[in-house]
């Protein structure tokens, strides 16, 4: 998994509601064949172009100084609907690293920190104010989230604290893998089989 | 204090305890298809794994073929690689594959529950978001995304923190025309897409045991779209009914030492719930959406909601009804609908195809209505035809089609022409989930039917 310890620059407030994966990737997308690491172009088409392919300037994505934004600022929900990783894949293409709204979509925030993106947690008022501070002062304004502190930084310097898990927040500064730390158990996983064929023969075809 | 079903699975499948709140769970099925699992099982694969335990991993391609009759993965090109992939990854290592056109093949949440895989007291994964739909057999299961699904292939187990316990009750009987469909949208309606987000839901009440455990698979389908990865209801001798003398469920003395241990599953009378919400049946009619969200749904007989009335959620409830092309304090009965679509996970088993030709039987759809029957398996396709469904269907002006996913979100190609307006009786209204720029309402079978009979949004009701 990729390290992640810290992210600063500029946030891109997409204050709606219910983000859901759909809007964030379309299925076809993950269908053709363009792979997880040409998903970029894609993420959040429906709102970033036009049917003509052409950009929709209405779009926080194509205004400045929010282009490369790195981070994101969103309402309740982000994430929710399907289970599509291509999702996280599509949003780490764009270069997003870090996306902050008041709770997310439970599948997405797994596949977040399987990804090296952070979800970060924090009250709606917070958000608002994170995203008022950079519309306040466009071009320089800057957002830093740091995951080691777990805290974030806004424009204007206040330090926000946000909650992670300990051991999402100590696989993500390490960029441990899970699967290897899992088989470090492979012994009691064989130990729980071998019970559980006893007592629950039936589940084992 | 009593232990909930949630706990009494959660508890049985802990392995070891990580610390911090997570620990290491047994995984006792897990189902590929063909969007996330061929491509699960080639990752797993260029990462030096193998499958752990290719007996407890079943696959069956339902995301991205045609359902045209006559289909074959062919039919649409850009779905063929991936069904390949599964095909080849599938047989290297010995895992059961239901494929296109055989018996046992259909959509994964439809095949787990008829082939017998999805047991009570077990945990299922597979990378859906509406895997949920398999609690309604008393199952834990959950969805997943791509790495947690090459981390089970690898080990057949998952990393879990536990979530809080919420029980949903409905009490009551069901009122004339109101279905399960109807149950789970106007809860949604009643707590929002969020109200979920942390939690591990149990649907209970004397209306959830009057359920069939086909009722109970579509209830617990859209536990997602309120925001948690998994819904379920307590075994019960409806739930031993269906499952006894399928493929996959155990027989004989086996059964019985099954059904004794099931048995012991329910919560117990004692037990404290995180949250608790009930809903009293006589108050909810069929329902319909709305807007682009599952909670912008109101009963049939209502008007199109006012954004103004809307507080904090005003933008959203404004932005959904221009992309819907919709204006408040109409009444949505008599809207105009271009397509139907009746099948998916959520509805496109015997009962659903039963209750929709029920409505459909000796009338006509409406000409301007193009109207898609889509079973959800091989089997229930051939079970509807022995019964002389799809006849009704085809006589009224239906396409009566091949199994799988198909416009439920459009991953094969199928889709709702841009500005159209459909009444689907799967999962999803988000935006352009049926296609860019499609219009989507949710309903029930029966309810979908009466639209294409009716050329416009109606209520089942009346006809």
């Amino acid at each position: 998994m990729d390290k992640f310890t810290k992210v600063e620059g500029t946030a891109a407030p997409l204050m709606r509601q219910n983000v859901d994966t759909d809007l964030i990737i379309r299925i076809e997308r993950l269908v053709d064949n363009v792979g997880r690491e040409g998903l970029g172009p894609y993420c959040f088409e429906q709102i970033r172009f036009k049917p003509d392919g052409s950009e929709n300037p209405d779009c926080v994505f194509n205004q400045e100084p929010y282009r490369n934004a790195p981070i994101i600022l969103s309402r309740e929900n982000f994430g929710c609907g399907s289970s599509r990783e291509g999702a996280v894949w599509a949003l780490k293409g764009m270069g997003i690293k870090a996306v902050i709204a008041p709770y997310f979509g439970d599948i997405f925030n797994n596949n977040c920190f399987q990804n090296g993106i952070l979800p970060v947690p924090l009250p709606i008022e917070e958000v608002e104010q994170l995203a008022d501070e950079m519309k306040a002062s466009p071009g320089n304004a800057r957002v830093t989230v740091d995951l080691e502190n777990c805290v974030v930084i806004s424009p204007t310097g206040r330090s926000i604290p946000f909650k992670v898990d300990a051991r999402r927040q100590h696989a993500m500064l390490n960029g441990l893998d899970d699967i290897a730390q899992t088989k470090a158990n492979q012994d009691k996983i064989e130990a729980w089989q071998t019970a559980d064929k006893q007592a629950h023969p039936w589940v084992w075809l | 204090m009593g232990k909930a079903l949630f706990d009494k699975i959660w508890d049985s499948h802990v392995i070891t305890d990580l610390g911090n709140g997570f620990i290491l769970m047994h995984i006792d099925r897990l189902l590929l298809h063909d969007m996330s699992g061929g491509k699960a099982m080639k990752e797993a694969i260029e990462l030096g794994h193998v499958p752990a335990q290719p007996r407890l991993i079943y696959g069956t391609p339902d995301h991205t073929m045609s359902t045209k009759p006559g289909r074959t993965e062919k039919t649409h090109p850009p779905g063929e690689p991936l069904i390949l992939s599964m095909r080849e990854t599938t047989r290297k290592f010995g895992i059961k594959l239901f494929d296109l056109g055989q018996d046992g093949n259909g959509i994964v949440h439809v095949v787990g529950p008829e082939q017998g895989l999805t047991l009570p007291g077990t945990t299922l994964v597979c990378g859906d978001s509406h895997t949920s739909t398999h609690g309604g057999m008393g199952a834990l299961a959950y969805g997943i995304g791509a790495s947690e699904l090459v981390h089970v292939i690898a080990t057949q187990t998952m990393v879990q923190r536990k979530p809080k316990r919420f029980r949903v009750s409905f009490d009551g009987k069901l009122q004339p025309g109101v279905t399960s469909k109807d149950m789970i949208l106007h809860l949604i309606g009643d707590v929002g897409t969020a109200a979920g987000t942390g939690f591990a839901v149990e649907y209970a009440g004397s209306a959830v045991r009057a359920l069939s455990v086909e009722a109970r698979l579509t209830l617990c389908n859209l536990t997602i779209e309120m925001g948690a990865r998994t819904g379920m209801v307590a075994p019960d001798d409806t739930t031993y009914e269906f499952l006894h003398g399928r493929d996959y469920a155990p027989k004989d003395a086996m059964w019985d030492r099954a059904v004794a241990y099931w048995r012991t599953l329910p919560s117990d009378p004692d037990t404290d719930f995180d949250r608790e919400h009930t809903i009293d049946m006589a108050k909810v009619a069929p329902q319909i959406t709305w807007g682009t969200s599952p909670e912008h749904v109101i009963a049939v007989d209502r008007a199109i909601p006012d954004p103004t009335t809307a507080g904090e959620k005003r933008g959203a409830w404004e932005a959904a009804l221009q992309y819907q092309g919709l204006e408040p304090g109409k009444p949505i009965e008599g809207t105009k609908v271009d397509w139907v679509f009746i099948g998916s996970c959520t509805n496109s088993r015997i009962s659903d195809i039963r209750a929709a030709a029920e409505i459909v039987k000796g009338r006509r759809k409406a000409d301007h209505v193009t109207a898609w029957v889509v079973p959800g398996s091989e089997r229930i396709k051939k079970e509807a035809e022995s019964e002389g469904l799809d006849k009704v269907f085809l006589e009224a002006g239906f396409e009566w089609r091949e199994p799988g996913c198909s416009m439920c979100l459009a991953s094969n190609g199928e889709r709702v022409p841009p500005g159209q307006r459909s009444v689907s009786t799967s999962n999803r209204n988000f935006v352009g989930r049926q296609g860019p720029g499609a219009r989507t309402h949710l309903a029930s079978p029966a309810m979908a039917a009466a639209a294409a009979i009716k050329g416009a949004i109606a209520d089942v009701r009346k006809l």
